[in-house]
């Protein structure tokens, strides 16, 4: 690590003899009371990050859990007794009076695996990938990264959090009073009538997704303003990082987009209690104009769980191949056409119940999503391009991406054109297919996205070796599980059924010893995350040689973020102009004591 | 109120008004920058509300086209006269919001105060003339008696809310959905439009209290001096709120009790 200047450059803490004391925004004050009171109602977004990150890898256990569940249940085609024994014990009370039982009809293990089910994907979607990358790694990296010292509603951001803890706290209650089998996306007039008739805990269920809407709106809300307001002098809209416009595009689609899932929640909740009929047939209403407003907020959403990712994996793609991006600007306009086209494609997935003209509007406007997504694909493949390569864990996890993204991107096309989807339609192609976009794109992406941070979120270096083996296995658990429901879709087997017919077992074991694969995978990943906070090497400010602001910062940051007031000097990602040739980038950019024009905090 | 010391809300060592001292929080560079944030935001929010109304709206526009008679019916039940009445007093709130944010901008604490007070009196008689005349006389021959035992869907032509309301007697009310008395009806689409009557007017009755709320807020800060020329951020957006209340009721008035 040598310079020109002949001096360690981005070393912690000392900025040209401007050391302010600031402690790390980890420091603790105080005993064990204290230091628990303080985070309980702290403003500042990067405690806040790190507290929905926690909340969020909980919620992803939860949900992985249910998953391991299903694909347990799954191994055989009439698998009973065990299952509902762990089924029981997963999701309450009415479960367990099916303990001890050896026989059990088809019926009662449809109405366990309906549960589990239910459970794994309404955790997963609305308390993990929605919320997922943009409250946890987006609080904590978008105002550092805008050079500002917090977002611009500290306080509303804070109330999010508790917020989202809140409507948590309601979903799991349903799971406790015994689970609901409505699915996550809780059709009428199914959920309205039929499902669990009068009993609380679908309302519930329901009462969380809707209090979680106002989390996602506090979320979004607050970046826009921030992105807007609170960027740092002479950082104009073309200098933020991709990340940044990821979010910005993610948090339009979160204000526009959930107010409708809001009053449609409402209304499910006035047609459970009050019978008010609007999505009721029996009493003139209408289920079909239920699926149309969920749609209309669960198609944009969609984009919610993935456009983070992708900011991930832009920023990613430059840093660990040390090249200016490809084409900036067009990815940067590709997450805003992707934010808008989302809010005109949620027809396709009503094909089989709208008329013909219009599933063939939907189905062309959904193929217009390929366009600004391709634009992505092969910027980012133009910025590998000659790039000098550093094979670590995030950047594995970015070719990862790159691969599983492309192929979950690739199978959309057959279920968006209206005479394949007709094959397709509700069998496991489409299980395959969503999670290879929201498994093998956001949270590959997640994981590429804290494997990057991490030193920079909290000051520690993780271990390399480890966490590239973990990363090999999560690839091949995640495609053996997957890759393998392509075959069972295109065959026949439908999604949502506990049971099967025998031809398909073979197809369905390799599946679940794939999902076996995977929660190894994470298993480790967690042990050496974990690990690295106690025994991981102290981190530079700057490990890995970025450019944007966040690593102008101390790792971990101090509680006011800089030290003085970041001035945007270069592009995002201008490597070529900062580093010279044949220097180790890790040294770049300089650590620069106070630039002029600069405000010292 | 009326003993309200002018300096008893001074915030600062030399006891001036709060209003005076203020300082923007610190990762803000000014106050105009911190002004215009609050203001985006609050937009931002609004935007949140007109769409969360847009669902209504969808509605009352598909079940209208599907059954036109059900919606000429039932819009002869409302009194468009009560609907008006209530329009001008949310029009003149309006206005007495507006004018107290004049009021902080000018230092006029006094008549800040006046204006906020009348502003929740506006908004508590547009309550009290909905649920007196409007709610209440369509909901008579219920009352409220919680028995779990009632609570299933089948039973749902005698009992509504998880059996928490009874019908006892033969008057037929208008009420939503299977709650609306059927050989009253019509039209058999009718407890349609009684749903979305009462789903729309309801959620904006709920902002109209929240505004209650919100307002009644400022007039306590109001007290301490909380507001004047240098610092009347929470008056502007909060009045920004009850603007949309407003307008979303005017929307609401003529879809559903002039048009027929």
């Amino acid at each position: 690590m040598t310079t020109l200047h002949g001096e360690i450059p981005g070393a912690h803490g000392s900025h040209g003899g401007h050391d302010h004391h600031d402690g790390s925004y980890l420091d603790r004050k105080g005993g064990m009371v204290s230091t628990i009171i303080d985070w309980a109602t702290t403003i500042d977004h990067k405690k806040i990050g790190v507290m929905y990150l926690v909340a969020v890898l909980t919620m992803f256990f939860i949900g992985g859990i249910a998953a391991m569940l299903i694909r347990y249940e799954l191994f055989q085609p009439v698998r009973i007794q065990t299952v509902g024994e762990m089924a029981g014990k997963a999701t309450g009370t009415d479960l367990a009076t099916l303990f001890g039982q050896k026989d059990m009809s088809v019926a009662q293990a449809d109405n366990i695996y309906n549960r589990v089910m239910t459970l794994h994907g309404a955790v997963m979607v609305f308390m993990f990938i929605v919320p997922g990358i943009p409250a946890s790694l987006g609080n904590f990296l978008l105002p550092l990264m805008l050079g500002a010292k917090d977002v611009a509603f500290p306080r509303l951001n804070l109330a999010s959090w508790y917020v989202y803890v809140f409507g948590s706290i309601f979903g799991i209650l349903a799971i406790v009073m015994g689970g609901v089998d409505t699915g996550w996306t809780f059709y009428t007039p199914y959920s309205s009538s039929h499902a669990d008739p009068g009993h609380w805990r679908v309302v519930f269920m329901i009462l969380a997704a809707f209090i979680l809407g106002f989390s996602s709106i506090f979320t979004g809300l607050n970046f826009i303003v921030t992105v807007h307001k609170l960027r740092a002098p002479g950082l104009g809209w073309f200098d933020l990082p991709l990340f940044v416009w990821a979010m910005y595009s993610t948090s339009i689609i979160q204000v526009l987009a959930t107010p409708v899932i809001g009053i449609t929640l409402l209304l499910l909740v006035f047609e459970r209690l009050f019978h008010v009929g609007i999505f009721d047939p029996a009493l003139g209403g209408d289920p079909v104009l239920f699926q149309h407003f969920f749609w209309f907020y669960s198609h944009p959403v969609v984009y919610v769980m993935i456009l983070p990712g992708m900011g991930i994996i832009s920023e990613c793609i430059a840093v660990h191949s040390r090249k200016q991006i490809f084409g900036y600007k067009a990815i940067a306009f590709s997450s805003l056409s992707i934010a808008a086209i989302s809010f005109l494609v949620w027809g396709h997935h009503l094909f089989t119940s709208e008329g013909e003209l219009a599933a063939t509007i939907f189905s062309a406007l959904t193929f217009l999503v390929a366009i600004p997504t391709a634009v992505k694909v092969f910027n980012w493949i133009g910025t590998l391009y000659k790039g000098s390569i550093q094979i670590n864990t995030p950047m594995l996890y970015t070719l990862f991406f790159l691969f599983t993204f492309s192929i979950g991107g690739l199978t959309g096309l057959p279920l968006g054109a209206l005479a394949t989807d007709l094959h397709l339609h509700d069998s496991y192609f489409v299980v395959a297919h969503f999670h290879y976009v929201m498994m093998g794109g956001t949270v590959i992406a997640f994981l590429a996205g804290i494997h990057h941070w991490w030193p920079k979120m909290f000051g520690r270096m993780y271990n390399e070796r480890w966490s590239m083996f973990a990363c090999v296995l999560v690839f091949i658990g995640f495609n053996t599980t997957f890759f393998t429901q392509f075959f069972l879709g295109t065959r026949g087997m439908p999604r949502r059924y506990a049971s099967y017919p025998d031809e398909f077992q073979t197809l369905h074991q390799i599946s679940s010893i794939g999902a076996a694969i995977l929660l190894i995978g994470f298993l480790v990943h967690l042990a050496v995350l974990v690990g690295s906070l106690f025994a991981g090497k102290k981190a530079p400010a700057n490990p890995w040689g970025g450019l944007t602001f966040e690593w102008e910062a101390d790792s971990p940051p101090t509680t006011h973020n800089f030290h003085h007031e970041p001035i945007a000097k270069h592009g995002p990602y201008a490597f070529d102009d900062v580093v010279p040739p044949h220097c180790d980038p890790k040294d770049y950019p300089l650590a620069d004591p106070l630039p002029p024009g600069a405000k010292a905090h | 109120m009326t003993t309200l010391d002018i300096n008893s809300g001074g915030s600062g060592a030399d006891g001036r008004p709060y209003h005076e001292t203020y300082k923007p929080a610190s990762h803000f560079r000014s106050k105009d920058e911190e002004f215009d944030a609050v203001k985006i935001g609050m937009w931002l929010f609004l935007a949140t509300e007109v769409l969360l109304f847009a669902g209504l709206f969808v509605g009352y526009a598909i079940f209208r086209m599907m059954h036109p008679e059900a919606f000429r019916n039932g819009s002869h039940y409302l009194d468009w006269k009560w609907g008006c009445l209530n329009t001008i007093v949310l029009l003149f709130s309006s206005w007495t919001i507006a004018t107290a944010i004049g009021n902080a901008q000018r230092n006029e604490q006094k008549a800040l105060r006046r204006n906020l007070l009348l502003t929740i009196a506006c908004a508590l008689l547009f309550v009290g003339i909905k649920f007196t005349f409007e709610y209440t006389p369509k909901w008579s021959g219920w009352f409220f008696k919680f028995d779990p035992a009632l609570s299933h869907y089948e039973a749902s032509g005698q009992t509504a809310l998880g059996g928490m309301f009874e019908y006892v007697e033969g008057y037929g009310g208008k009420r939503p959905g299977s709650l609306f008395d059927y050989p009253f009806a019509d039209n058999p689409y009718e407890p349609m439009w009684w749903s979305i009557y009462y789903c729309a007017t309801g959620i904006h009755a709920t902002h109209v209290l929240i505004g209650v709320g919100l307002i009644f807020w400022l007039y306590l800060r109001a007290r301490k001096l909380h507001f004047g020329p240098g610092h009347y951020n929470a008056v502007e957006i909060v009045g920004l709120y009850w603007h949309i209340v407003d307008l979303i009721w005017i929307f609401l008035f003529p879809l559903l009790y002039l048009v027929h």
